[in-house]
C-alpha cells in the first residue's frame, strides 16, 4: 500500500533517482561505445540496420519535408515580400531547413517513428526470452543486437535530414517560383551565395549526428530497461518519445547557442 | 570437443546440495544430481515445483543460493564471464517458448550459432543448417520467416538451433509443450538418437511421463521445495512413495493439494471485498 510521504524525502528520493538514472544511461552509454568495434568487423550488421532504420522512416520524413518546405517557402514570401525582398525566399528556406528544421524535425519524427519501434523491439525481445536465449548461447546480446542498432541510427539520421532539408527546398521552390512567381535565377542565386557549406550545412550535419546519437541511445536504453510485458513495453516506447524529444529540443538550443553564437 | 572424442563417463552437470531461489525465496533446496555425458535425464515436478529455475542454475544465469553446481566438471558460482561463455559455447538450451529471433528467418535462427561461433563458409554452414532442420522435418521451411511458422513448428526449429552447434550438454526446457502427437514421438526419438550419436548429455524438463519414461536413463522428480525421487524409469513406476504416485497416476488427491492454500492475506482481501458489496 502507498503512504503518504513527506515533501523532503519525496524531493530526496526523486534527486537520487534522477542522478542513478543518469548514472546508468552513461555506463550504458560505455558499454556500447565499448563493444562497438563489431560494427567494423560485421559492417553489414551496421548496414541492415541503416536501410531497416532509414526505411522506416523515410516516407513520413520526406513528405514532413515537402509539407515543410510548403509552408517555408509562404510564410517567408509574405514576409520578404513587406521588404521587397523576396529574391532573398531560396537563401531563408535554405538556411531554415539547413541548420534547424531539418535536423530538429527529422530528429523528432525518427523519435515517433523509428525510436518507438526500437524500444518496442528490444522490449519485446526480452519478453519472448529472445535476449536471455543469446545469453545462454554465448553471444552478448549488447554486442550483437543493440550496437548495430545504435550505429544504424546515428548513420541514419544525417541521411535523413538531408532528404527533409532537399525535399523541403524542393518544396518551398515550389510554391515560392512555381506558385507564386519568384525569379528562379534568384532563387537559386542568393541561395548558392548565402549558405556556407562550413558554417552552415556542416553545422546541420554535427546537430543531426548528435540528435542521432541522443534519439537512438534513449530508444534503446529503455527498450532495454523495459520490463518484460505488454504495460512495460507500452511505457517504455512512450518514454522513448517524451525523453528523445525533449532532449533533442535541449540540446537544439544548446547547439545552436554554440555553433551561430557570437 | 567432437563427438569421437567424448567420454561418456564424464560428468557433464552435477548438483550438490543445492539451495536455488530468487532473493530471498528459495525455491528448492538440497538438491543432488549428476547427469554423465550419454544420458538422458528427465527432471520432472509440477507447475510451479522449480524444474526451470533447475535449468537457469545450470546455464549460470541464477547463482545458487548454497551448495556447488559444477558444469564439466568447473564449478559456476565466482565463475569469470569469458569462462562462463567458453563454458556455455560447450552447451544447448531449448526454451520453453522456443526463443526464436523474430527479426531472422527460420534458416537464419538455426545458422545463428554457426555464425557467432565458427567460422565455417556460407555452403558448409547452408549444409549444416539444412541437414539440422531435415532432422525435424523442416528443412522445407527453411525460408520461412519466424511469423510465418505454427507454435509447433517454432520449438522444431528452435531444437535444430539448440543441437546446431552438436553441443556435449542439451538443455531442454518442456521439449514436448505444444507438440502434436506426431512431433511429440519424433522429437522424443530425435532427443534420444542425438545423445546416442554425439555422446552427449541430454536433460529434459518436462510434464510428459509417457514419451519421458520411453527415453531417459534417469528421472529426478522434485516437487514441495525438494527432490522428491530419483531413479530409472522402471524404478519409478514401480516406487510406492504417496508423491511419485500421485504424479505418475494424475491423481486429484494425494500429497500435492490441488487447490491453492487458503491464506490470512486471501481472507482479509475477501472481507473487503464483501464489505464492498453486502
Amino acid at each position: 500500500m502507498n503512504t503518504p510521504r513527506n515533501p523532503v524525502s519525496a524531493l530526496g528520493g526523486w534527486t537520487l533517482g534522477t542522478i542513478s538514472g543518469v548514472g546508468y544511461f552513461t555506463r550504458f552509454l560505455g558499454a556500447l561505445l565499448a563493444r562497438s568495434g563489431i560494427a567494423l568487423r560485421r559492417p553489414r550488421l551496421v548496414s541492415q540496420q541503416v536501410h531497416f532504420i532509414g526505411n522506416y522512416s523515410l516516407l513520413i520524413i520526406a513528405v514532413s519535408g515537402m509539407f515543410v518546405g510548403f509552408v517555408l517557402g509562404l510564410q517567408g514570401y509574405y514576409t520578404l515580400n513587406r521588404y521587397g525582398s523576396e529574391e532573398a525566399l531560396g537563401l531563408l528556406v535554405a538556411l531554415s531547413l539547413v541548420r534547424e528544421l531539418g535536423p530538429v524535425v527529422t530528429a523528432l519524427l525518427f523519435a515517433g517513428r523509428a525510436g518507438t519501434s526500437l524500444t518496442a523491439e528490444i522490449g519485446l525481445m526480452k519478453a519472448g526470452e529472445q535476449i536471455a536465449a543469446m545469453e545462454v548461447m554465448a553471444v552478448d546480446p549488447m554486442r550483437r543486437v543493440l550496437v548495430p542498432r545504435f550505429w544504424g541510427g546515428v548513420i541514419a539520421m544525417p541521411i535523413l535530414a538531408a532528404v527533409f532539408s532537399m525535399v523541403g527546398i524542393l518544396g518551398g521552390w515550389v510554391v515560392g517560383v512555381v506558385l507564386i512567381g519568384v525569379d528562379a535565377g534568384a532563387f537559386w542565386s542568393q541561395m548558392q551565395s548565402g549558405v556556407d557549406v562550413w558554417k552552415d550545412v556542416l553545422n546541420g550535419v554535427v546537430k543531426s549526428l548528435v540528435f542521432g546519437v541522443s534519439v537512438t541511445l534513449v530508444a534503446l536504453y529503455e527498450g532495454w530497461q523495459a520490463r518484460p510485458t505488454p504495460e512495460g513495453v507500452a511505457r517504455a516506447t512512450t518514454r522513448t518519445v517524451v525523453v528523445g524529444s525533449l532532449a533533442v529540443l535541449g540540446l537544439d538550443f544548446l547547439l545552436t547557442a554554440l555553433m551561430f553564437g557570437n | 570437443m567432437p563427438p569421437s572424442q567424448r567420454n561418456s563417463s564424464e560428468l557433464a552437470l552435477s548438483f550438490t546440495d543445492v539451495a536455488l531461489g530468487y532473493g530471498d525465496f528459495t525455491v528448492l533446496r538440497g538438491i543432488s544430481m549428476q547427469v554423465q555425458a550419454g544420458q538422458v535425464v528427465a527432471i520432472m515436478g509440477g507447475s510451479g515445483s522449480g524444474k526451470t529455475t533447475l535449468l537457469r542454475a545450470a546455464t549460470g544465469q541464477i547463482a545458487a543460493q548454497s551448495g556447488t553446481v559444477r558444469v564439466f566438471g568447473q564449478e559456476l558460482a565466482g565463475m569469470p564471464a569469458d569462462k562462463l561463455r567458453a563454458l556455455r559455447q560447450r552447451m544447448g538450451v531449448l526454451f520453453q517458448q522456443g526463443a526464436l529471433f523474430t527479426d531472422l528467418s527460420v534458416f537464419e535462427n538455426v545458422a545463428f550459432p554457426l555464425r557467432e561461433h565458427t567460422r565455417l563458409d556460407e555452403a558448409a554452414i547452408l549444409e549444416r543448417v539444412l541437414d539440422k532442420l531435415d532432422a525435424v522435418g523442416l528443412r522445407s521451411a527453411a525460408h520461412l520467416a519466424v511469423g510465418e511458422i505454427s507454435g509447433g513448428m517454432a520449438r522444431r526449429v528452435a531444437l535444430a538451433r539448440a543441437v546446431v552447434l552438436e553441443p556435449e550438454l542439451i538443455l531442454y526446457d518442456e521439449p514436448f509443450a505444444g507438440l502434436d502427437p506426431i512431433s511429440l514421438g519424433i522429437t522424443a526419438r530425435l532427443i534420444r538418437d542425438l545423445t546416442d550419436r554425439l555422446g552427449c548429455a541430454s536433460v529434459l524438463i518436462t510434464h510428459d511421463i509417457q514419451e519421458s519414461f520411453a527415453i531417459a536413463d534417469q528421472v529426478y522428480l522434485v516437487g514441495q521445495g525438494r527432490l522428491v525421487a530419483a531413479g530409472t524409469p522402471d524404478t519409478l513406476s514401480g516406487s510406492q512413495d504417496a508423491y511419485v504416485r500421485q504424479f505418475l497416476d494424475g491423481a486429484p488427491d494425494g500429497p500435492v493439494a490441488f487447490r491453492y492454500p487458503d491464506t490470512p492475506a486471501f481472507q482479509a482481501w475477501l472481507a473487503q471485498q464483501q464489505g464492498r458489496n453486502p
